[in-house]
């Protein structure tokens, strides 16, 4: 909502409050005051001027040449550009030395060899938009009413010297959608007066009532609906202040008609409708729902095709407008039109939206019945509508209106304790103090003991329940004012649950692993959604996208992960390490919620250490990620219940990837990117895990306990057995760990040999295994029996051989 | 003899002297001392000597045996010691060049932003409450005061899946589960922060994926008042102890009465700037006493017990606090950019 300093003026004295602290006190009471425009800023030295004469330009088509008389002495000569431009017009003349938007400064200059000695101007050129121009010169110059008196300030007359308040409306707060609600807020605040506007008129002998029957068949859609006829029209252009309030506003001028309507919009927040009563065929208006399939065309000329769920309208056969959004092009009122039935009608919110959202019709009066307006104000615009029309259209007003009423308004009384005022706050509020609250937003109450009753008035909707009046009480007594408290009472532990605090360990640690958190979107494409899943289900899709990019819950993090390392290789960042925690969205059927786990993922690419300098360069490989892993599960206390298994993955290199299995079941897989997808990507070799975080997380774990540091002295066997190539170190570790318990303390691989001096298909690998007893020191012989049951087992079970 | 002796003293003492190497004073010290050496040659002639002269002569040959070992010793260290100087002078490193890198990542600035926050209301005695990213339209909308058909369902165009469930649009459906879980007992000290989602195109002040911490504070005696001390401790703790607050009124269907807290700008210092458009003042959250049809509906009984709640976005904070410009940003991983917050504060 836009609200003019000057106009608001006619309704609340503003002595000693600039636009600026009206603003700042505005906002502090409960609406924010998103900016204050000063119109007139940057320009000056423009008046008005008589064009007294206009000839053609001698050596240019398109250019006139005018004297203009500025008031000061002689007449100047204006070389003028404007088509419309003509001897007689009263224009704004920017003057040798005046500026306009923008820092243009006015100088004095020869066109086309002819003297110019100022400009005359568009309104756009004193920085108006081009959208709120009226039609007539939106192409050209703006021409003065005729009386308007040369020599004055052109920006006074076209209200320019003036400030704009934006105030951004909460839903809650329709009622200042009008200059009067604002005024009644602004007077609250300022502990000022509110003025109305004029209505009183003197009403011709005839009736309306005799010109024209409602009848509602909605009701419910439509409670009250009041036609006021108006005779002998004029059609013309509303007077210059009407029109400059308009355009403050945001709205373009017409006509008298339609811009009365809009005027009465703004200042009452109802919206009117002027209907060409010659026009309607008919001496009825039929409010109904529209036929499914129904065709109206709207004054806009676009044929539109209505359902029941739309409100419209009727000369009781055909539709005429559809109701509080726009009218019919059948019933519009034109030049010619001498007598206008002028509806104000109370709307349901509901209907309007439907129709609004459903026709692409947003207009300043379909957001007014949306949000509600004032039952008690509906009258009262028609009123002051036809009084405006009465004066500014030369029209006569006909006594009484054509109604249909069955609007019921009851006005919402409210009852609160100040024990409960005060307790909710933390004030220390007196009665007396809340009743001169209420007084000030002009709402009645009565006291009784502790509390007191308000009753709100209609056009503050909003008020409903206690909690509403203590909101008015804290706003109108200032934020600033309420002290600060902490809260007391019963103190509550503020701690981590296990599961965030061991979340955080694994982000800490692979931070300090050398990976970079990133953090990426759920919806992605159809193409990726599933892609690496680690358990495959139904795709989980958006009702209505905005996108197909984003159409779809993701199943898995990866594929976005891998965005991010081929968003960083094209801005040379080939070398990079990420990872991920986050939910994937796994579907539970239609009607239940989706399960949601939370995954950890992570991708390395390119070298993962290089010492410039000295010339090192390790790239990343399965190890490195696989130490990675292993890192963090010891510092979950899982390595021993951890296992990696060989497996083939969609997208995964086939020999270069392992499933990952926490307690014998699935959790992951971590491995290379299978070729073709690196190079779908123009990535180096790449590596990545993804594995549920929940799972991880979730494993219970003993407590930690201290284990006893050994006093004896260990016994170390090295042994290189000669394998076939397919056998995994794995399955070599597990046979030595499990035969040599309990005296096998550790087995580590620590050489591995394929290379041309083992005999094909074979390769050697050296474990070294460490034999302990706590409690004593072992001989030698004990050690060998063990050592010798070891390498038995390893035949039997593997074919390995010490190597010779 | 004697003179012999004493001849033999200099001349070697000398060539110790003179001697440049460890070698050199080895074949000195084989050269004068050893069992083929001068001296002993000289002692072999003792024996012509008489009883008297004998031990006189025998002293004094091993007073220069005795000399000349001291110089070579002397000798001897003073080479090693430049042995050592030389051998280190040739070990010197530029040590001005780079050192080995150690790989090291860090957190996501919203990550940092949220566990900033965490901690702060942890210490204040909230715990984390946590829920799904995808909800039903009750615990999104219905249960916080949002019937179907709300006009302020407009504020927050959703993502529907079905008619009944959505991405979540504010983690305040998490507070809504959380006193519905609590059945209307007991005090409830709550920070919610996660993932949201509204239909809005990707740009530089919009997102929509984008981060949200919710505070809820039940019990019987929660004030107004209460809730401008807590968020103060808050934004002082987050931007600095000079900075003041205020509280603005507002409106949010599951709170009122609703406020917005606004921080006093630091880049004009309140006197207003491009930043704070002029005013002074930057928006930092919303926040309010909670609306007793959220209470009611979760099992609270209204009479007794009130709350407050608030809400703030993660990025919002991020780029006021870093001065970033483009919200996405946060979700592009570009390197440059995460990599900037590895310091920790
Ligand atoms: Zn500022």
């Amino acid at each position: 909502m836009f609200v003019s300093y000057k106009w608001l003026q006619e309704y609340v004295d503003l002595t000693g409050v600039s636009a600026a602290e009206l603003a700042e006190k505005i906002t502090k009471s409960g609406i924010e005051v998103e900016g204050v425009e000063v119109l007139n800023e940057g320009i000056k030295g423009v008046v008005v001027g008589h064009v007294v004469v206009r000839e053609q330009h001698p050596n240019a088509d398109k250019l006139s040449r005018c004297q203009v008389d500025i008031g000061e002495g002689e007449p100047v000569q204006i070389i003028c550009g404007a088509p419309n431009v003509a001897q007689g017009q009263k224009v704004a003349v920017a003057k040798v030395g005046a500026v306009l938007p923008g820092n243009f400064k006015i100088k004095k200059a020869k066109l086309r060899g002819e003297e110019s000695n100022g400009m005359i101007c568009s309104l756009q050129e004193l920085g108006m938009e081009g959208k709120i121009v009226p039609k007539e010169y939106a192409e050209g110059i703006f021409v003065f009413p005729a009386d308007a008196e040369v020599g004055t300030d052109a920006l006074e007359l076209l209200n320019r010297d003036d400030e704009v308040l934006e105030l951004g409306l909460t839903p809650n707060r329709a009622d200042c959608l009008s200059m009067l609600g604002v005024a009644y807020e602004v007077a609250a605040i300022l502990g000022r007066e509110v003025k109305l506007p004029d209505t009183a008129l003197e009403p011709i002998s005839e009736k309306a009532a005799d010109y024209v029957e409602i009848n509602v068949d909605a009701k419910e859609d439509s409670p009250l609906y009041v036609a006021k006829m108006i005779k002998n029209v004029k059609i013309g252009p509303s007077p210059l202040w009407m029109q400059t309030r308009l355009m403050s506003a945001g709205i373009r001028p017409h006509n008298n008609v339609v811009d009365i309507t809009n005027y009465i919009l703004l200042e009452y927040g109802q919206p009117l409708h002027a209907f060409d009563y010659d026009r309607l065929g008919s001496k009825e208006i039929l409010v109904r729902r529209a036929n499914d399939g129904e065709k109206f065309v709207t004054l806009d000329d676009v044929e539109r095709t209505l359902s029941s769920d739309h409100l419209v309208i009727t000369n009781g056969t055909e539709p005429v407008a559809l109701a509080g959004v726009m009218g019919g092009a059948n019933s519009e009122v034109t030049s010619d039109t001498t007598t206008v039935l002028l509806e104000a009608a109370y709307f349901n919110g509901a209907i309007v939206r439907k129709a609004s959202k459903d026709h692409g019709l947003r207009s300043e009066a379909s957001a007014r019945f949306e949000k509600g307006v004032d039952p008690n104000r509906v009258r009262a615009a028609g009123e002051r509508a036809a009084y405006l029309m009465a004066k500014y259209a030369g029209g006569e007003v006909l006594e009484g209106e054509a109604v249909a009423d069955t609007l019921t308004v009851e006005p919402a009384v409210v009852s609160v304790t100040l024990e409960k005022i005060n307790r909710v706050l933390g004030t220390d509020l007196t009665m007396k103090d809340v009743e001169e609250i209420f007084a000030r937003l002009q709402f009645e109450t009565s006291v009784e003991d502790d509390t007191i009753t308000v009753t709100a008035p209609t056009r503050r909707g909003d008020i409903k329940i206690e909690e509403d009046l203590i909101e008015e009480v804290a706003r109108l007594y200032g934020y600033d004012n309420i002290p600060k408290t902490l809260p007391i009472g019963s103190s509550t532990p503020g701690k981590l649950s296990e599961y965030q605090k061991k979340r955080r360990v694994v982000r800490a640690y692979l931070e300090g692993a050398g990976l970079y958190q990133a953090v990426t979107y759920s919806l992605t494409s159809e193409e990726k959604a599933a892609q690496f899943a680690l358990e495959k289900r139904d795709t989980i899709h958006l009702a209505m996208p905005m996108s197909e990019d984003r159409s779809i819950l993701r199943l898995s993090i990866l594929p976005q992960l891998l965005e991010v390392l081929k968003y960083n290789n094209a801005r040379q960042n080939d070398s990079l390490a990420v990872y991920e925690t986050g939910n994937i969205f796994l579907a539970n059927g239609k009607d239940a919620l989706p399960e949601e786990r939370e995954h950890l993922a992570a991708a390395i690419t390119g070298l993962w250490h290089s010492h410039s300098w000295q010339g090192e360069k390790k790239p990343v490989d399965f190890f490195v990620l696989k130490g990675i892993l292993e890192g963090m599960f010891a510092k979950l206390g899982l390595t021993e219940r951890v296992t990696y298994v060989q497996a083939q993955v969609d997208g995964m290199h086939p020999g270069r990837t392992a499933e990952i299995l926490l307690d014998g079941e699935k959790i992951g897989f971590a491995g290379q990117l299978h070729p073709s997808v690196q190079k779908g990507l123009d990535l180096k070799d790449t590596y990545v895990f993804e594995l549920s975080l929940k799972a991880v997380l979730g494993a219970e774990t003993e407590a930690l306990k201290y284990q006893a540091i050994p006093r004896y002295p260990s016994i170390t066997r090295d042994i290189a057995l000669v394998v076939n190539r397919e056998t995994v170190s794995g399955t070599l570790w597990e046979i030595i760990t499990n035969t040599g318990a309990p005296l096998l303390k550790e087995a580590t691989v620590f050489d591995l040999y394929e290379g041309d001096k083992m005999e094909a298909g074979k390769k050697s690998l050296a474990f070294s295994l460490k034999y302990m007893d706590p409690e004593r020191t072992l001989t030698d012989e004990e050690v060998t029996k063990v050592h010798n049951r070891v390498l038995a087992a390893l035949e039997e079970q593997a074919g390995a051989v010490l190597r010779g | 003899m004697q003179e012999r002796l004493r001849e033999l003293q200099q001349e070697a003492i000398q060539k110790v002297e003179q001697s440049a190497s460890l070698k050199e004073l080895n074949d000195i010290r084989v050269a004068y001392l050893g069992k083929k050496g001068p001296i002993t040659e000289v002692l072999r002639g003792m024996g012509k000597l008489s009883a008297e002269e004998r031990p006189v002569m025998g002293a004094l040959a091993n007073e220069v045996r005795e000399a000349i070992a001291a110089k070579i010793e002397a000798k001897q260290n003073e080479l090693e010691e430049a042995a050592v100087l030389e051998k280190l002078a040739s070990e010197s490193i530029d040590v001005t060049l780079p050192g080995r890198p150690t790989k090291v990542g860090n957190q996501h600035p919203l990550t940092k932003i949220i566990e900033e926050i965490e901690d702060l209301f942890i210490g204040m005695g909230y715990e984390i409450a946590e829920g799904p990213e995808v909800e039903q339209d009750y615990y999104n909308f219905e249960a916080l005061n949002l019937p179907k058909g709300h006009p302020a369902r407009d504020m927050q165009d959703s993502f529907y899946i079905t008619e009944e469930i959505l991405l979540r649009t504010h983690t305040s459906p998490v507070q809504a589960r959380t006193m519905e879980k609590h059945q209307g007992k007991g005090p409830i000290k709550i920070i919610c922060p996660g993932k949201v989602y509204r239909r809005d195109n990707d740009d530089a002040t919009h997102s929509h994926q984008f981060m949200q911490i919710e505070g809820l504070v039940v019990g019987e005696n929660i004030r107004m008042s209460d809730l401008k001390g807590t968020l103060e401790v808050f934004a002082k703790k987050m931007f600095g102890q000079d900075r003041e607050i205020r509280l603005r009124p507002s409106f949010f269907p599951f709170t009122e009465p609703s406020v917005e807290m606004d921080i006093s700008c630091k880049m004009c210092g309140g006197h207003g700037c491009n930043v704070c458009k002029h005013t002074g003042w930057i928006e930092i959250l919303g926040a309010g006493i909670v609306h007793p049809n959220v209470l009611e509906m979760a099992g609270y009984d209204s009479k007794k017990y009130t709350g407050f709640a608030f809400g703030m976005g993660p990025e919002r904070i991020a780029m006021l606090k870093y001065g970033v410009d483009d919200i996405r940003h946060f979700y592009t991983n570009d390197v440059r950019f995460l990599k900037q917050f590895a310091v920790e504060e």
